[in-house]
């Protein structure tokens, strides 16, 4: 049996065209849609895979912030057991806030100890550190980064976890637990899951919800500025119709004789 | 400001890696900018053969101990956490790779110091550290001013190499520290990677598909247009992590560094982790639907169309004209 935590925070969605607020600071909020970040989804569908394997549940546990509940009932849809929302929190573009909150609601509400805490190794807007890391520290748990796949040995109360490094070569560590773990990429594709299914959860499953208690953490790192990257280095542009750009792509082939 | 200017030096596998003289020379910035000296901060088991490539500080300070042989982020942070406790520094400049990934967090978090993650340039600007990171995938640039002493993890590429590089001995101090003989993390070995079909890094011509390609069907074009051109089909993370390519056709940081002739990337965005694995591809066709995708500012030369569209179309054409060539 394992009891496994997931932490997951909602990113932008970088599909979207994001645009800079009047503070110059932050993102104008019109301009964001959230979404889970990707390496979360892998965290989830490593501790799905890992309670299949083993038995026992998953928590997932997430800000509270807006389009939560989507997220959360999804999970709850591919088979997690309990979803957290996390109250009271104005982190703003700060996961040292983000994950100091988290780590201390978890300990005032009794979420843990768990065996496992899973969460995405980073995120696109992790401008002050990492939450899997922080919360470690905080919780006075290991913590592995850059993981690719998780062996746990319940008996011995340990996991064997394979780290991804550059050129494909891969460490193998072994961790104590219980511990954090930043997942990079989970063993599977995270699974699909059907709006018929996430509909079924939101009429039959309960989202559970904890306060922080006492003063958050503020980030002690400034944002002078924020600005949108002009695109720059002066790409030619081919125009035409993809008739006439496959036609031109081909011609700079020749010319360099690639072809 | 007072206090030295450290940059961790990313030794893997007995060598150090180039990201380190590339934040050297940044660190070298720093260091004229606050008057202060730079430190290259070395930690491993056997690690005074790799003094003489330190040049570029004016010293480097060194610990080693048997724990310290392979990059255990939590022993490098606990390792590093004595030395800047001891020494206060006022900047730590950490390589980020996925090596030392989690070192500044967990630095950061054990001496309650500010942490500056995704730093692309640092300046010195009216007395203050003044960051510049990457946000959202490449796309918004934050200006952020930490306080000081400060962690700073910095994206490689911030200077070219050759910056950070000196033929000469720097002053070198040991430093012993008192580290756990068991720690809760143990390093167990490396693996290579399996053998792949097809070995990335050789081919003079790749067909690159991202999240762009939509389905795993597409990628079948890709190999078609690959085929016709004589190369082979790679890919950014996303692809990889849903199977549609295996892990050795994985273009990036946590892939292969790739320097083809050609490099046309379909359908590919251009995170800064992907554009670390091709940007010095000879020529560089990037085709996207997003005409803010990252990916134009490395590519030579672009355009801004599905790249499903044009993909059967150059490949017929490769084809056709090959075969009358």
């Amino acid at each position: 049996m394992l009891n496994i935590m997931v932490l997951v925070k909602l990113v932008p969605d970088v599909v979207e065209e994001l645009e800079i607020a009047s503070d110059g600071r932050s993102l104008d909020p019109a301009s964001v849609r959230l979404i889970l970040n990707e390496r979360d989804e892998h965290a989830l569908e490593e501790a799905l895979l890992l309670k299949e394997r083993h038995g026992g549940t998953v928590t997932v546990v997430a800000l509270d912030v807006p389009e939560v509940d989507d997220v959360l009932f999804t999970a709850l849809a591919k088979g997690a057991d309990r979803a957290v929302k996390i109250s009271g929190v104005e982190a703003g573009l700060s996961t040292w806030a983000i994950a100091g909150a988290l780590a201390k609601a978890l300990t005032s509400s009794g979420l843990v100890p768990v065996d496992l805490i899973l969460t995405g190794v980073q995120a696109i807007d992790d401008l002050d550190g990492q939450t899997g890391p922080i919360v470690a520290r905080l919780l006075e748990l290991p913590y592995v980064g850059m993981v690719c796949r998780v062996e746990v040995d319940v008996e011995a109360h340990k996991a064997v976890v394979i780290r991804e490094y550059a050129g494909g070569v891969t460490g193998t560590f072994e961790v104590s637990l219980p511990a954090v773990l930043g997942i990079q990429s989970a063993e599977k594709p995270p699974r699909y899951v059907p709006v018929a299914k996430v509909r079924a959860a939101m009429k039959t499953q309960q989202l559970e919800s904890v306060p922080v208690p006492g003063q958050g953490e503020s980030s002690s790192v400034e944002i002078l500025q924020m600005a949108k990257l002009e695109v720059t280095g002066g790409a030619v542009m081919l125009e035409g119709s993809p008739e006439e750009i496959a036609e031109r792509i081909w011609d700079l082939l020749k010319e360099r004789g690639l072809v | 400001m007072a206090g030295e200017i450290w940059v961790l030096v990313e030794q893997w596998r007995g060598r150090v890696s180039d990201v380190t003289y590339e934040v050297l020379a940044l660190g070298r910035e720093v260091s004229a900018a606050t008057g202060a000296s730079l430190q290259a901060v070395l930690l491993g088991s056997d690690v005074k053969d790799l003094l003489p490539t330190l040049g570029a500080a004016d010293g480097v300070l060194v610990t080693e101990h048997p724990t310290l042989g392979e990059p255990v982020s939590e022993i490098w942070a606990l390792a590093l956490a004595q030395l800047v406790e001891r020494h206060q520094p006022l900047v730590l400049l950490i390589p980020q790779t996925n090596v030392t990934m989690e070192i500044g967090s967990l630095l950061a978090t054990r001496l309650r110091l500010p942490f500056v993650n995704f730093c692309r340039d640092i300046q010195v600007t009216d007395k203050r550290l003044v960051a510049r990171c990457l946000l959202y995938g490449g796309k918004v640039e934050a200006t952020v001013a930490p306080q000081t002493p400060a962690v700073l993890g910095v994206l490689p590429g911030v200077r070219p190499q050759e910056q950070g590089r000196a033929e000469r001995t720097p002053t070198v101090t040991a430093i012993s520290l008192d580290l756990p003989a068991e720690p809760p993390v143990r390093f167990k070995g490396y693996t290579e990677p399996p053998p792949g079909d097809v070995d990335i890094t050789r081919e003079n011509i790749l067909v690159a598909v991202g999240r762009g390609i939509q389905r795993p069907e597409n990628v079948a074009l890709a190999e078609e247009l690959a085929a016709a051109l004589g190369g082979a089909v790679c890919g950014s993370r996303p692809v990889i992590d849903q199977g549609w390519l295996p892990p050795s056709r994985q273009v990036g940081t946590s892939g292969m560094i790739v320097k083809p002739q050609l490099y046309l990337a379909l359908g590919i965005s251009g995170a800064p982790e992907h554009v670390q694995g091709m940007k010095d591809a000879a020529l560089i066709i990037a085709i996207n639907t997003d005409p803010r995708a990252p990916i134009f500012s490395v590519a030579h030369y672009g355009a801004v169309v599905d790249a499903l569209e044009v993909l059967p179309v150059l490949t017929e054409i490769a084809r056709s004209r090959r075969r009358v060539a």
